[in-house]
């Protein structure tokens, strides 16, 4: 919402600064995003009178001018084709900014002349690409008088962020209410006198639309008009405000627009065939719009329509067959109100943004209809001739009063700061509210037909708040109603929270990504639910939401090999969904590994990623969001997106817990990534929650007296034979004794025959009773032996 | 005669070289046939008095000896340590085995700072889902339908449910503000930290971002506490003692009174600074909860109420360290992540962040 200071003016009877104005603008809600005053801007260029205007010694194209600056005589070098003895331009003195250039003005020696300032081009002013000579000011101009102020630039034009509760201050007497409601002025009054009448219009209006959609329509007849140009005081108004003049007929709609935000429509009565009719368009039914666009409409829209055809969609836009040229004669004013609801989504459907919805779906003042009329058939009949005829009324003003009680106390209690209530009154008397006190010191507010946006006690209170001043509510600080026993995150966000520092702290650096991927990634990593794809994306690859964070970590491995950076860990925690329900979307800890695990270096052995380094991380997740690591069951079936033969999954009875593994080849094709990739997802809510005992002891520890034991096997077995089989059956040999057990070796080749393979086991043997005998040892040895051969088969390699 | 059999034998001591020749000297002095034993075998055939005093005068030779000998073989370990040490000499400026520890997003770490201090203020952490219906995003908290103050939040929306329900990615993490209404009683105290959608894509609006929402409903907070919880906030979160922050009227449906929250700043030079410089830069949007808010809630507006406000979790971040581009939050630039990001121990804590 732009205006200038000199519109408000025509509002606000105040002596106020422009910088006090702006202030106050912000304080109030109504926020300033830019000021552009070009009397601050222009204030170093005035009118100056050329002297003498005399040929350079040393150059047939420069001039050397005396200059009359109105404050002595300077010299200057002048390149212009138009500077001649005489003529008043507009001087910059050495030191000044120049807007079109960009640079500071320097005192200069041109060919040998001295030079003290420019004489400027339009262009150099910024105010335009004029170029071919220097401004020339009319003879009157008075010398040494400031250009803006000449030129009429004068005016510092105000740019407000205005927030859609705000319908009233889409017109600037609005904001000069706000204004002079909080002590910046008085708002002038505004007077409207009717139009006598002087004949009956000769079209009618009917409204046939549905309840609401077109509650008043008031018009007007005038006849015998000439629409030409607006006169300049219009022009300029508009022009200040970004708006293009282009006839008095459309300028005065939209001074109206801007001065009240009232918008008014007017059509060439000449081409209104039988007369008005308010009603919802048909499907299919067309519109050449005044913006130059042709619309076909759904059905649904308010249309403005005569007999035979739509003229224009109601509060949004009007028609061309109808509109106002310049041999328009006959008009037909349009004052009326639309339904907020029905324009917006009208406007939104066919992506119209005009002055007149922006109005109308925030809401119009319902009593300023009939004013709106008189005021513009003055306004029309000054500036084109004419006469009107008697006002055509269809609909009624609708009901608006409403009444909000308001406590005395209440403005203390929400807003933390004392106003007095007759302060109170005052503001919301000066917005224009109507207050009645009650004995109970209870305010009874009927809030003005202006402010739709009133409707409750809190309403009220931010008002009073808003113009006494949000600054003066005092700060205060935050009372602990009672100590605080609990941290602030819950266990599952602190799990969530540790597994996250546990993977960076394992050489995993975290990534953000998308929660959405392209259609067909997210089908090839499980995405099945269609209720996951998004209506309206942003771009077709973002129109899935993710199942799965490892295609976004992929892609960023890609991203990250192509600017030279092959070799890498990345981890993301975040949600995948499975559904649009509230418990379809999870928590998963996902990385990935790419590249070289192990680099070149001169002590260590280098090698690629494998597997394992995706175990790795997975069961260093599961192990710090609690779950218990070890008795996980590992079997070797993850998803279609890992190598079926290097991945697996982590398990806790039926639950998936976690899955890892190289990624498959064809996942990688498609990403255009040469592999080897290991990724690994882990998924958190699948992890059981720890059980909530009372309190915060752990179990006791149990510290044996004794000596662990270690002692090696080595067994024989067929290689399809997995290792977790073979490291159960030993740990379950003598659960009372074994206490941990560590493969140690691989091995194939000769001495194992071919389809056999030799794992080594290291087993840590924890005595609690006594120190072990050898005969024990034996015993246990030969359990595990035991054990082993009949859950795998396996024999003791010799 | 024996001293000169002692002289003899400290000579031999003092010229041996290495431990293997100190040996043979203690085995020729001390040994079952040395030189110092056979004289002490020597002495069972003299008489008592005489044996008396020889056996005291070997006997301190002997233990003379010894002494020597154990000094002797202690400079000869150190001398020998000091060759093995010499020849073990290996290359210190040889680089470690790399080891590398990833690094901690600025996002993450930007919520772990500020859950930190909301945290000393008793506020818990409240979480929800991204993927939301219309009741909860808007109707809940009080968008009138097709009201101008939806369009601003430029929705995703997914196909609606089967109960008809119209599905969309939340605009904002206040939904979660209705899911706790909803579920817990008054005093209520939370923040909401979390992944938020809008379809807008340039240089400062991505489709998904971050928003941090805090909740406070009780029977006695006002405007004051929200500006008290908002200066403390915005001054320890930015480590700047003298933060101003100025509170302008806004607009926003579920809140009312509105406000906008700016913090103080310094543009001058092109160069964006945090401080008491006199200028201005919006940071956040509160209010007080709206009543239709808490009644679509079941919470009564005539007992309860309280504040609410919303940030971009992204926007404080840039600000904080100073990074220039939101669309680089979620590259997974390596480079990008290395510098900006942080190490995993730097746990943000109120006792030594």
């Amino acid at each position: 919402m732009k205006l200038t200071l000199s519109w408000l003016k025509d509002h606000l009877d105040t002596e106020a600064s422009l910088d006090k104005i702006c202030e106050a603008l912000t304080a109030l809600g109504l926020e300033v995003e830019g000021v552009e005053d070009r009397a601050r801007d222009l204030a170093a260029f005035t009118v100056a009178h050329v002297v003498e205007a005399a040929p350079h010694p040393n150059a047939d194209k420069l001039r050397v001018c005396r200059i009359d600056t109105g404050s002595g005589i300077v010299q200057v070098v002048c390149g212009a084709p138009n500077a001649r003895t005489g003529m008043k331009g507009v001087f910059a003195p050495v030191g000044t900014f120049v807007p079109g250039t960009k640079l500071d003005l320097k005192k200069g020696v041109i060919r040998g002349v001295e030079s003290n300032g420019m004489l400027v081009s339009e262009r150099e002013l910024g105010l335009s690409d004029q170029h071919d000579g220097i401004i020339e000011l009319d003879g009157d101009a008075p010398v040494g008088a400031p250009f803006a102020k000449i030129a009429g630039l004068d005016d510092p034009v105000i740019d407000i962020a205005l927030t859609p509760d705000r319908a009233d201050c889409a017109g600037i007497r609005g904001i000069a209410r706000d204004l002079a409601a909080a002590g910046l002025g008085t708002l002038k009054p505004l007077a409207v006198a009717a139009v006598p009448g002087e004949f009956a219009s000769p079209l009618g209006i009917g409204i046939a639309a549905p309840e609401g959609a077109c509650p008043l329509f008031v018009g007007r007849y005038i006849r015998g008009l000439r629409n030409g140009p607006s006169p300049r005081w219009l022009q300029d108004k508009l022009t200040a405000v970004g708006l293009r003049p282009i006839s008095a007929l459309v300028d005065i709609t939209n001074f109206f627009t801007v001065d009240r935000a009232r918008p008014l429509h007017v059509f060439d009565a000449d081409q209104v065939r039988g007369g008005i009719r308010v009603r919802l368009a048909e499907a299919g039914e067309t519109l050449s719009a005044l913006n130059g666009k042709d619309y076909t409409l759904v059905g649904s829209e308010t249309a403005v329509c005569d007999h035979q055809r739509v003229l224009g969609l109601g509060g949004i836009i009007g028609g061309v067959a109808s509109g106002c040229t310049e041999d328009t004669s006959n008009v037909f004013l349009e004052v009326a109100l639309f339904d907020p609801v029905r324009t917006a989504r009208t406007g939104r459907r066919h992506g119209i943004d005009s002055d007149a919805r922006y109005r109308f779906e925030r809401g119009l003042d319902p009593e300023a209809v009939f004013a709106g009329a008189e005021q513009a058939t003055a306004l029309i009949l000054e500036l084109c001739g004419g006469t009107a005829s008697e006002l055509v009324v269809a609909g009624a003003v609708p009901e608006w009063q409403r009444t909000i009680r308001l406590r005395p106390d209440r403005v203390h209690q929400l807003g933390g700061v004392d106003v007095a209530p007759d302060e109170q009154r005052r503001i919301l008397t000066a917005l224009g509210c109507s207050v009645a006190l009650g004995d109970d010191g209870v305010a009874t507010v009927t809030p003005p037909p202006w402010r739709g946006d009133i409707e409750g006690e809190a309403d009220l209170v931010e008002e009073v708040l808003r113009v006494n001043g949000f600054d003066r509510i005092p700060v205060v600080p935050m009372v602990r109603t009672a100590t605080v026993t609990r941290s602030a995150r819950d266990p599952g966000q602190r799990r969530t929270a540790l597994v996250r520092r546990t993977l960076a702290a394992r050489g995993l650096d975290e990534a953000v990504t998308w929660s959405f991927m392209a259609a067909a990634t997210a089908a090839r990593f499980g995405l099945v639910d269609p209720g996951l794809h998004l209506a309206n994306p942003i771009s077709a690859d973002l129109d899935a939401m993710r199942p799965s964070i490892l295609a976004n970590l992929i892609a960023a491995v890609g991203r990250n090999a192509d600017r030279g950076f092959p070799d890498l860990g990345l981890f993301e925690l975040g949600p995948v969904y499975r559904s649009p329900a509230p418990d379809g979307q999870l928590m998963v800890a996902c990385g990935v590994r790419a590249g070289v695990a192990v680099p070149r270096q001169w002590a260590t052995a280098s090698r690629g990623v494998d597997a394992f380094d995706a175990k790795a991380d997975a069961q260093a997740a599961l192990e710090v969001a609690g779950a218990p690591v070890v008795s996980l069951q590992v079997t070797a079936d993850a998803p279609d997106w890992y190598h079926p033969g290097r991945s697996g999954s982590l398990r806790l009875g039926p639950s998936v817990l976690a899955q890892f593994g190289e990624l498959h080849p064809a996942v990688l094709d498609a990403a255009g990534i040469k592999g080897p990739v290991v990724g690994f997802e882990v998924y958190l809510d699948a992890v059981p929650q720890p059980k909530r005992r009372a309190g915060t002891a752990r179990p006791l520890v149990k510290l044996s007296p004794f000596q662990p034991i270690q002692r090696d096997f080595a067994f024989v077995l067929d290689q399809g034979v997995a290792a977790e089989r073979l490291v159960r059956a030993a740990k379950g040999a003598d659960k009372a004794l074994v206490a941990d057990v560590q493969v140690f070796d691989l091995y194939q080749g000769p001495g194992v025959e071919p389809g056999k393979k030799s794992l080594a086991l290291a087993v840590t043997l924890q005595p609690t009773e006594r120190t072990l005998t050898d005969q024990d040892l034996e015993a246990v040895g030969a359990r595990i032996v035991a054990a082993v051969a009949k859950a795998t088969g396996g024999v003791l390699r010799t | 005669m024996l001293d000169s059999l002692k002289s003899e034998l400290l000579a031999a001591v003092a010229a041996a070289g290495d431990l293997s020749a100190l040996d043979e000297v203690r085995v020729t002095a001390l040994g079952k046939k040395g030189r110092v034993t056979g004289l002490m075998k020597e002495l069972g055939g003299l008489g008592a008095e005489e044996r008396r005093a020889r056996g005291g005068a070997l006997n301190l030779l002997k233990d003379e000896i010894a002494a020597a000998i154990e000094t002797r073989r202690g400079d000869l370990q150190a001398l020998a340590q000091a060759a093995r040490l010499e020849a073990e000499r290996i290359d210190v400026s040889l680089p470690a085995r790399p080891e590398a520890p990833g690094r901690i997003h600025p996002i993450s770490q930007t919520v772990d700072e500020l859950t930190a201090i909301f945290a000393e203020m008793g506020f818990t952490v409240a979480e929800g889902p991204d993927i939301e219906d219309d009741f909860h995003n808007f109707t809940a908290l009080n968008f009138p339908p097709e009201h101008p103050a939806r369009e601003m939040h430029d929705t995703f929306y997914l196909p609606d449910a089967a109960d008809g329900r119209r599905m969309l990615l939340r605009t904002h993490t206040s939904p979660v503000q209705i899911r706790t209404m909803l579920t817990a009683k008054p005093p209520i105290r939370v923040i909401i930290p979390g992944r938020t959608y809008r379809s807008d894509y340039d240089m400062t609006h991505t489709p998904m971002f971050h928003q941090v929402e805090g909740l406070v409903v009780d029977e006695s907070t006002h405007m004051g506490h929200l500006k008290g919880c908002l200066v403390e906030f915005c001054r320890a979160f930015f480590e700047i003692d003298d933060l101003p922050l100025r509170f302008r009227p806004s607009f926003f449906p579920f809140t009312e009174p509105s406000a906008e929250v700016d913090i103080g700043c310094s543009r001058k030079g092109g160069e964006l600074k945090i401080g008491a410089y006199g200028d201005w830069l919006e940071i956040l949007g509160c209010g007080m909860v709206h009543p239709n808010v808490l009644e679509n809630c079941g919470i009564d507006s005539t007992r309860y109420q309280g504040f609410a406000f919303g940030m971009g979790i992204e926007r404080i971040a840039m600000l904080k360290y100073g990074i220039p581009d939101l669309r680089t939050f979620f590259e997974a630039d390596l480079r990008w992540l290395k510098h900006y990001g942080f190490v995993p121990l730097d746990i943000p804590n109120r006792a030594w962040s």
